[in-house]
């Protein structure tokens, strides 16, 4: 902008929306210059088209937002209940955390959430593993060590989401995956032979039949915006020396030394793959930022035969939650490891889930066949 | 073909990591050449003729299992099986080969010719010599006038391609060589001017290298059309088609993907068949290394594009797993191809009964291919819905306007200028056969469109088009 303003000789270059702020930002998904009152107008105002056109909710529905403490969740958080208040929805919203029970990794994020709940004014749930399975994720791991294909992580952290939002009683739950996570799981499941799952990864709703359908507020959002959302409201609560006492817009969330989106990561061994892929995604929309709605765009076009099914759907005979096997992934699991065999678990639940037939060839640890982890669920 | 088309040279021309003429043909067992082949595996024993030493070096999952000769005739195993299934040569074709001197044109070329030498023995041996045939030609491109090649190395090229095809004879194969500025149909002085103006009116660098690709395959199409050949041979490799895929998802052309990928491509007026498309680049390399096959590659400069980045996404991915390239492949490979993804004639009785009955099992089901009549007048990709216009009832639009909306959202986007004067020269630079097909397609579109809401038409013989 510096640049622009010395070429026309010190005039002040416009917002191109409105014409008659001063641009004070480009924005990451179209490159407009905007100014910054426009930038919230059409970031919330595309979020609300997109509830509207999908019809995400209806009046009276209770959600759970799942927080993860980290900037997606943080901002998806504050964004629904700003709309719902302008925009009537007539939503009860909740907030749900789930405690992994990992000393040091989710005390800052669920201190941030417990902060949110405050300044946001939702009520707030953590289901933790201890009281769920019985097990902390520290404990798991002193059990079977550090794999480098974990299967826990995923499937227990969403089943403790399914399980926290029925016990909210809710009727949907809403995440905080963004264009760019959404961008990025279609190329992984084109690199790893996932038609199943390339077949579904770009609904904003899933789960419609299980017990509780999950929606992707910000399917068309774009990462690099919502880091930018918070930005000058953390500004302007710096400047105006609310330090001490953070007024109720102000953004908390917390800082991961990566990115948000590895929060659904295994926190023991991160897949090197999925860093590949985000590496990629954010070098195309270097060169074109468009790609990422352009591989969302490919994603809802792929014409899938209706032959490739993901399996049928039943119930798990031991907890009741959905499943296609006898009994579901973390049953399987937990079994293992109470019986102290939780590779057993491992074997025999992988074929068993999915219903894939690819093989889990392992190259140095590094193969992105294994997404147990890396499933972007919550 | 897409925008960004599995056409031959651009396997050729970029995305070769070993392109260079290589001359060691190291003898296959007993004393390999260190540079092709791993120490450790100089003792392993060959998996399937079990009397060779195994070689490495070909990449994929069975590196390092076979002798050199078990590794060349498997290779040559899966182009034959790929022609064979898919009915892409029968004995009364004439087949043309796009040859750009890269490896994996130069291994299409060689593995027609050795087919096409094996039927001529069979024919010769035969008494009543009722088979005939196929005949085989070879293609280039020069494509010195949009791209910055010295014009040494375009001499350079010109001769090793001479004798590379003339040393593929007997049969004898006729060459051409052929200016990309024969898309248009005036003379070449003219049409030099005009493709340049026209390329470089693409102010996205993969616009450009897209829009060159169109123009390729227009120039292909021309000379294999006016030469009477029936069969376009393209080079494309797993690898290529990989990047492809990507390629094609990064640029929002999901929906047309299929169409490209196929062994068989049957939407241009000569069929296009992809014999290799079962075969990895490295095999493609390492065969050409074996047999001294020679080779070249024209610098062509630096390429910032979303296609040079994804084929260097796809070769770190490979270089980490082996099978990444063909997982790929096999995706995209489940994803639904379209009608024309087949041989034409295949229902008629010219094919052979046991071709017939390997397509039934290797082939799509008819059922199963999505039937799409509109294809975008840039690069012929099959549109998908709500890229279909209808442009009946607008009357007096202009032109340009109409040939906008001919085209895929890919293109509108990449290609096209966006100000309506540069817009308009555009569309003044274009070959004819360009300005034809996007008529044709509104055409199309207007009946597809009256089609589909054809029970709420109340009177049909009013606007006829
Ligand atoms: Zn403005
Ligand atoms: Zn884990
Ligand atoms: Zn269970
Ligand atoms: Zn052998
Ligand atoms: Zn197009």
């Amino acid at each position: 902008m510096e640049e622009e303003r010395q070429r026309r000789g010190g005039g002040v270059r416009l917002c191109c929306l409105c014409n008659r702020q001063r641009a004070s930002l480009k924005r990451p998904k179209t490159l407009q210059q905007i100014c910054r009152d426009c930038f919230y107008r059409v970031f919330e105002d595309e979020i609300h088209d997109v509830i509207l056109s999908n019809r995400l909710f209806s009046p009276g529905d209770r959600v759970a937002i799942g927080a993860s403490g980290g900037k997606d969740s943080t901002v998806l958080a504050y964004v629904l209940s700003k709309l719902n208040h302008a925009h009537s929805y007539g939503l009860d919203l909740f907030l749900l955390s789930v405690d992994e029970g990992i000393t040091g990794y989710r005390d800052d994020s669920l201190l941030t959430v417990h902060r949110n709940q405050i300044q946001y004014g939702l009520p707030l749930k953590v289901v933790s593993y201890k009281e769920l399975y019985g097990w902390s994720m520290d404990e798991i791991v002193k059990m079977i060590g550090v794999k480098n294909n974990c299967t826990f992580c995923g499937v227990f952290r969403r089943q403790a989401l399914d399980r926290g939002a029925a016990q909210l009683k809710v009727d949907k739950v809403v995440t905080g995956h963004n264009a760019d996570d959404i961008a990025e799981t279609v190329l992984l499941n084109i690199l790893r032979g996932d038609i199943a799952r390339l077949s579904r990864c770009t609904s904003i709703t899933t789960g419609e039949d299980g017990p509780i359908p999950r929606c992707k507020p910000f399917k068309y959002t774009y990462e690099k915006e919502i880091v930018i959302y918070p930005f000058y409201f953390i500004a302007a609560a710096t400047s105006t020396a609310a330090f001490a006492n953070p007024s109720p817009l102000s953004f908390t969330y917390a800082y991961f030394k990566k990115l948000d989106y590895f929060s659904t990561e295994c926190i023991y061994s991160p897949n090197a793959y999925r860093g590949f892929a985000r590496e990629f995604i954010k070098d195309l929309e270097r060169i074109r930022p468009r790609a990422i709605l352009d591989i969302i765009k490919s994603g809802e076009n792929f014409r899938i035969s209706t032959t490739t099914k993901m399996p049928e759907q039943g119930t798990c005979e031991r907890c009741g939650y959905i499943s296609s096997q006898k009994w579901c992934k973390a049953c399987v699991l937990l079994d293992g490891l109470n019986r102290g065999l939780p590779k057993l678990g491992i074997g025999r639940s992988r074929a068993g889930i999915t219903g894939r037939k690819d093989r889990n060839e392992n190259y140095g640890g590094k193969s992105i066949d294994n997404k147990q982890c890396g499933t972007l669920d919550f | 073909m897409a925008c960004n088309g599995t056409g031959c040279q651009s396997t050729c021309y970029k995305d070769e990591e070993e392109p260079s003429s290589s001359s060691s043909s190291s003898s296959p067992c007993s004393k390999p050449s260190t540079d092709s082949v791993k120490p450790e595996s100089t003792n392993v024993c060959c998996l399937k003729c079990k009397l060779n030493d195994a070689v490495s070096g070909y990449g994929g999952v069975d590196d390092g299992r076979f002798c050199a000769d078990c590794f060349k005739s498997n290779l040559f195993g899966k182009f034959r099986l790929a022609v064979t299934s898919n009915a892409m040569i029968t004995p009364t074709d004439e087949v043309l080969v796009a040859f750009s001197g890269g490896p994996s044109s130069r291994v299409a070329l060689q593995f027609v010719h050795d087919m096409q030498e094996r039927a001529q023995k069979n024919f010769d041996a035969s008494r009543d010599r009722s088979l005939p045939v196929f005949g085989v030609g070879v293609v280039f491109i020069d494509e010195s006038a949009v791209l910055p090649i010295p014009s040494t190395e375009m001499e350079e090229a010109v001769e090793v391609i001479n004798s590379v095809v003339s040393s593929l004879a007997p049969p004898m194969k006729e060459l051409h060589l052929v200016p990309i500025e024969t898309v248009y149909s005036s003379n070449s002085s003219d049409g030099k001017e005009g493709i340049i103006k026209l390329v470089n009116s693409v102010s996205d660098p993969t616009g450009r290298e897209d829009m060159l690709l169109n123009l390729r395959m227009l120039a292909l199409q021309k000379v294999a059309s006016e030469f009477g050949y029936n069969r376009l041979v393209l080079g494309s490799c797993t690898s290529r088609i990989a990047s492809h895929v990507l390629s094609a998802t990064v640029k929002g052309q999901g929906y047309s993907l299929p169409a490209d990928i196929q062994y068989v491509d049957a939407r241009w007026e000569i069929p296009v068949v992809l014999p290799l498309r079962d075969c990895f680049a490295q095999e493609i390399n390492m065969l050409c290394r074996l047999d001294g096959l020679k080779t070249l590659q024209l610098s062509t400069g630096p390429s910032s594009s979303i296609n040079g980045l994804v084929s260097s996404f796809v070769a770190l991915l490979q270089e980490e797993n082996p099978s990444r390239e063909s997982t790929i492949v096999r995706t995209a490979g489940k994803l639904i191809p379209f009608h024309f993804n087949r041989i034409p004639e295949i229902v008629d009785g010219n094919v052979p009964l046991a071709t017939r009955r390997r397509q039934k099992r290797y082939n799509l089901k008819p059922n199963e291919s999505v039937s799409s009549e509109s294809f975008c007048a840039l690069c012929n990709s099959p549109l998908d819905k709500s890229e279909i216009v209808d442009w009946s009832n607008v009357d007096n639009s202009r032109s340009t306007d109409i040939f906008y909306s001919a085209c895929c959202s890919s293109c509108q986007f990449q290609i096209l200028p966006r100000d309506s004067m540069t817009m308009e020269q555009f569309y003044m630079d274009l070959p004819q056969s360009v300005i034809i097909r996007a008529k044709q397609a509104n055409n199309g579109n207007l009946s597809l469109l009256r089609e589909q809401i054809q029970d709420c038409l109340l009177s049909d013989g009013e606007d006829e088009t």
